[in-house]
């Protein structure tokens, strides 16, 4: 059992070294919900205020809306790069050293997983502090509620992009992801606007984002941001990531990457 | 039991034959040198050995546990140094070690001991701070056997390990992987393409489109360069009829050194 501790322990503590070393890489993360916030949210606070919904107890300004949504985008984009980041090692090599440990390949992945979600984490924190200073201030016990909503939605999105960067033939394809996947599971999400104000504009639009699964981890991690728990964006979140998960790990094999190639 | 069996290995990208029924052994404790050109099938053996790659065929034992059946066991007896660097440039030469070692399970104690030995043995320990981005192609090399070396492998595999580096590097690079098969009785196999890292008492085994189609002690060879360019040049010299003509003679030198034909009774048939 300790070799697998120690395998987790040094996967995370390398991605942790990674992170501290590439700062711009943090910044850049930090800079995307930022401008979100602090532009376009401050913009819209004006003309847009948000009636009495469920999580909150009040009417909420526009940019109080947004933070849930925007942490999550951090998610999404980390989640994302990180399978840029597979494919990359994958065709660098480095994905070779990870490989040749004798301990099992669905523990390794898995544990790559948790440590590209944990890392993810600071900066969504890093992200709410700020917020925080802006003057947007969920209750304190809400940002320790928000954890584990957080790290569940972190290692979803992980292993979506896991999954993902399986299907990923080289690094060029991946501009792909970005237009195929994460703009339209940001934009078709509760992130920027509540379902009810799509279901005004457009019912289609309305279902397209309700069974959008970035939106149902949008709403757990606001409810858990506002101390409340919403069971069912919970159980589709914590199914989905065992699922995809599972798939991810199953369909995982740098063989089918070469062989796709060579065809 | 061999360090090192391969039986039947055949693989195909597609319908490109890369593998075609491959057989050797390498016997414990011996350097042995994996010869061939560009496109011999090296790359796709190195994939199979480390488990990169599937078995389509055949089956590859390390120490006598079989890479499909027990890869577990199979890996901790297999340390490997890949052709192109894998290790993180920023990070530093103990950074990397120490991944390695967490990768194989090391407690950190046992790891900090095992890190410290072999920097102190690659002549590495005064650099162990140093990003690995700051060391020239040679160190990088040596930090690659270190790291490859720390969790006591007793199969080393090195995939084309002096590509990039000068000649000085190189000769160096050989020199110091032949001593710890010496000194350690580690198994070693290299693959290269250059026939000057070839040294006399080698074990060699040449590969061409993957096949095996030579294998002996070097020095048996007599001329290297000749029986290389004979042994791979069929197009130049009559496709086929060369290696056929050859092969007698040197499955003979085959059966008298580490590497054994797996099956030569086959392979006699004209």
């Amino acid at each position: 059992m300790s070799a697998y501790w120690e395998c987790l322990r040094g996967i995370v503590l390398r991605e942790w070294l990674r992170f501290v070393l590439q700062r711009s890489r943090f910044l850049s993360a930090l800079v995307r919900p930022l401008l979100w916030l602090l532009v376009f949210a401050a913009g819209f606070r004006a003309a847009l205020g948000i009636a009495i919904i469920e999580p909150y107890d009040t009417y909420i300004t526009y940019d109080t809306y947004i933070v849930p949504g925007l942490a999550c985008m951090i998610l999404l984009f980390n989640g994302m790069q990180g399978s840029l980041a597979m494919v990359y090692d994958r065709e660098m090599g480095s994905m070779r050293v990870l490989l040749t440990s004798p301990l099992p390949r669905a523990f390794l992945l898995a544990a790559k997983l948790l440590a590209t979600a944990l890392i993810s984490l600071l900066q969504v924190y890093a992200f709410l502090a700020i917020a925080w200073v802006y003057g947007v201030q969920p209750p304190a016990w809400g940002l320790l509620a928000a954890l584990p909503a957080l790290l569940l939605v972190a290692l979803l999105l992980s292993a979506l992009g896991l999954l993902l960067s399986n299907g990923i033939r080289q690094l060029e394809n991946f501009a792909g992801v970005m237009n195929f996947v994460i703009f339209p599971m940001f934009f078709l999400s509760s992130a920027l606007y509540p379902l009810w104000k799509m279901r005004e504009s457009s019912e289609w639009l309305y279902w397209l984002c309700a069974a959008n699964p970035f939106t149902h981890a949008v709403e757990l991690v606001r409810n858990a941001l506002y101390l409340r728990l919403h069971v069912e964006a919970l159980l589709i979140c914590a199914g989905l990531t065992v699922l995809l998960t599972l798939l991810a790990v199953a369909s995982f094999n740098p063989q089918h990457a070469a062989l796709r190639k060579a065809g | 039991m061999n360090a090192l069996e391969v039986s039947g290995v055949g693989f195909a990208y597609g319908a490109r034959q890369a593998l075609n029924d491959l057989a050797f052994a390498l016997a414990p404790g011996r350097f042995a040198a994996l010869l061939g050109p560009n496109g011999a099938g090296k790359s796709t053996l190195i994939a199979l050995l480390t488990r990169l790659f599937e078995l389509q065929q055949g089956d590859i034992q390390i120490f006598g546990h079989s890479l499909a059946r027990e890869p577990r066991q199979a890996l901790r007896q297999l340390g490997v140094v890949f052709q192109q660097s894998t290790l993180d440039l920023d990070l530093s030469v103990q950074q990397n070690l120490a991944y390695h070692a967490a990768l194989h399970g090391m407690p950190r104690r046992q790891a900090q001991a095992r890190i410290d030995e072999e920097l102190l043995r690659q002549d590495l320990a005064e650099r162990r701070h140093d990003k690995v981005r700051t060391l020239n192609g040679g160190h990088r090399r040596r930090v690659e056997i270190a790291r490859a070396l720390l969790h006591q492998p007793r199969l080393l595999l090195l995939d084309e390990a002096s590509a990039g580096l000068d000649p000085a590097s190189r000769q160096a690079l050989g020199r110091h992987v032949r001593n710890l098969c010496r000194e350690q009785g580690l198994s070693v196999l290299w693959t290269t393409h250059l026939l000057d890292e070839i040294e006399p008492a080698d074990e060699l085994l040449i590969l061409h489109r993957g096949e095996r189609v030579a294998s002996g002690k070097a020095v048996e060879f007599g001329d290297l360069a000749t029986s290389f360019a004979r042994l791979t040049g069929d197009e130049a010299l009559g496709r086929g009829h060369v290696r056929e003509a050859i092969r007698p003679n040197l499955d003979t030198q085959a059966r008298r050194s580490g590497f054994s034909r797996e099956h030569p009774a086959e392979e006699q048939q004209p």
